[in-house]
């Protein structure tokens, strides 16, 4: 377990580097650099340029600020002057986490219960309903449920606040907008599987000793049927992550998404590696969980990374 | 045996065309997603000229007609005067067709990448699919908007070169084709990019279904023949890999289409004036307030992407069915 993590670790940070890199090299290879827009004289520019060490050629650029990063240092941002770029995110991205970690609480049990009910009554109009309206949810983006649900709580029916954040009620909305889709797809995962899991004979054996349907499920069919859903919950978080962006911009919360769209239109290479980096390193982390959790549900799998 | 039983059913398994036609919602989808791009493309030849240009009047509400009697807004107006409908319509030719050239530009990369993939097997299948796992791994969008917002003003220099050196040689056809691409130049990149990121699925699935193919004894055949691999991956595998690639397109499109609204809803995809769903969806999106609502701009393309989006899944889950019945979810 102990050389597991280890090795993780190692490989981790080796693709975060990468990532940052890859991002760094986009955004500074932008064309007429970070000051394009601000109205400089040539020398003023460079002079500039010079300051945040963003002269010379690419690859000398790349290479002072990877050791920079290596030092836990993310540099400043060029846009909002002299503020840190930790420091702008480390005051956003509380927002950001409180909103996905409720959203994907919401998809992951309602997914799951959603899934056995429809599994239950296979083929009943419970069944296809619920199948139904999660292949409409997958569909939907969330710039279209969000808004939509704006104008009809918010504005219509006047239960919920339309935007901002602090309550409770603030969060409603937003984590349930941007929990829809990723629901309805662990329904349709859960249903699947659970289906699969029924037809096999150890649970033949479970009924015919006298257990009722439901007990046999919840003892010896969910940790088997739980398996793909297991699997889908790392990536599903990074969707979630990067799913917020949109909700965040409809309900007016300001959380990285918002940083990571200004940082990329306005060209600022630090604030947008920072962003990147967070992401990157949450999806990091989340795998990271996902696998680990496997060895505990299913003896049969052993850790290599 | 003469007393046989005559009910005895004789025909061959259904084909999965068949089971199709007998699907209902697919087929319904079908028919809508034919009638709303044959209306994207077809119905702005015959609008009056005066609808299709900016106008005085913001936010008239649907159903009006302009003080001068010249204009009738089916769908109502936006803050620049444009009339909805013709808007509907042009950013459904946008956004359809970013969809569809986005899922082929996947399915060449994809197709091509998983077939070899599949084909060449072992190691070098090992190595070609831990790589796909790690591009699994990374936020695509995130990628997909730095990338357009760094490479746009590159690409419209190129495309510009492109038009003098058209000039400068008296090419006429390459100075026409630069200038014409030159105002979509965003959504050429765009789509590019959307390509460029959607294909590991379709490699995925591609590489699957090789990997079966290979083993059957047409293939051994054709290779006992001393056809060379590029042959057989060609005439033999492709056409039977034609259904599952078909589905899987299908499934494509919604996806695209959906990460190009995403994008424009952000402000990072297609810019005024050309229009998508996505736009339009961000335009209604603004004007939603409590006092005087607009909801018009909200509700209709609203209204359309999510039907034509429902759609398009309902049409793919059709096509698995009829055609990978074994492959659920």
């Amino acid at each position: 377990m102990a050389a597991f993590i280890l090795r993780r670790l190692l490989s981790s940070i080796v693709v975060l580097l990468c990532a940052a890199s890859i991002t760094f090299l986009l955004s500074v290879s932008q064309k007429g650099g970070p000051f394009e827009k601000e109205k400089l004289s040539e020398k003023a520019k460079l002079e500039k340029l010079r300051q945040h060490e963003l002269d010379g050629p690419k690859w000398w650029q790349l290479v002072r600020y990877q050791k920079r990063l290596l030092q836990g240092d993310l540099n400043v941002s060029l846009r909002y002057k002299d503020r840190t770029v930790a420091e702008i995110l480390a005051q956003k991205l509380p927002n950001s986490i409180m909103l996905g970690a409720c959203a994907f609480l919401i998809a992951s049990v309602g997914g799951v219960a959603a899934g056995f009910i429809a599994a239950m009554r296979k083929d009943t109009w419970i069944d296809v309903s619920t199948m139904f309206c999660a292949l409409a949810a997958i569909s939907l983006p969330t710039f279209i449920t969000g808004p939509v649900l704006v104008a009809l709580l918010g504005l219509w029916l006047k239960l919920l606040p339309i935007g901002g954040f602090g309550t409770w009620q603030h969060l409603v909305m937003p984590s349930i907008c941007l929990a829809l889709p990723f629901m309805a797809y662990v329904a349709r995962l859960m249903r699947n599987s659970l289906l699969e899991v029924m037809s096999q004979h150890h649970m033949r054996t479970a009924k015919a000793k006298g257990l009722d349907e439901v007990t046999t499920l919840m003892r010896h069919g969910m940790k088997m049927a739980i398996l793909p859903v297991v699997t889908y919950l790392g990536p599903m978080a990074a969707y979630v992550l990067t799913g917020s962006f949109v909700v965040e911009t409809v309900f007016n919360i300001s959380g990285v998404g918002g940083v990571f769209v200004n940082a990329i239109q306005n060209a600022d290479c630090f604030l947008l590696t920072g962003a990147v980096l967070v992401y990157a390193a949450l999806i990091v982390f989340f795998n990271f969980i996902v696998d680990v959790l496997y060895t505990f549900l299913d003896k049969r799998i052993q850790l290599h990374a | 045996m003469p007393d046989a039983p005559d009910n005895r059913w004789k025909g061959a398994p259904p084909s999965g065309w068949s089971v199709l036609k007998q699907n209902r919602t697919a087929m319904t989808a079908l028919v809508f997603l034919v009638v709303v791009s044959a209306a994207a493309v077809i119905i702005p030849f015959f609008l009056p000229d005066a609808i299709k240009q900016v106008s005085e009047e913001s936010f008239a509400p649907p159903l009006s007609r302009s003080e001068d009697g010249l204009r009738f807004h089916l769908l109502g107006t936006d803050v620049n005067g444009n009339d909805l409908f013709h808007r509907l319509l042009t950013g459904a030719q946008v956004s359809l067709g970013v969809g569809l050239v986005g899922a082929l530009v996947s399915l060449i990369i994809g197709g091509i990448y998983g077939m070899v993939s599949g084909y060449a097997g072992g190691r070098v299948d090992g190595a070609m699919m831990r790589f796909v796992d790690m591009l699994n791994a990374v936020p695509s969008l995130l990628i997909v908007m730095i990338f357009v917002s760094s490479f746009d003003a590159y690409f419209k220099d190129a495309l510009d070169a492109m038009r003098l050196w058209g000039q400068a040689h008296r090419w006429r056809t390459v100075e026409d084709i630069a200038s014409a691409l030159i105002p979509y130049s965003r959504i050429a990149i765009l789509v590019l990019s959307l390509g460029l990121v959607q294909w590991l699925t379709m490699a995925r699935i591609v590489r699957g279904q090789v990997l079966v193919l290979k083993e059957m004894a047409f293939v051994t055949a054709s290779r006992a023949m001393g056809q060379r691999g590029w042959t057989i991956l060609w005439k033999h595998l492709w056409p039977n890999l034609s259904t599952i690639v078909l589905t899987c397109l299908t499934l494509t499109i919604p996806a695209v289409i959906r990460d190009e609204s995403f994008l424009s809803f952000l402000g990072l995809g297609i810019e005024d004036p050309a229009a998508s769903w996505g736009s339009l969806l961000r335009d209604g999106a603004q004007v939603i307030n409590p006092i005087d609502s607009k909801w018009w701009l909200l509700l209709f393309p609203a209204t359309l992407m999510s039907l034509c989006l429902l759609a398009l899944n309902f049409l793919g889950d059709g096509l698995r069915d009829a055609f990978d019945p074994k492959s659920g979810s």
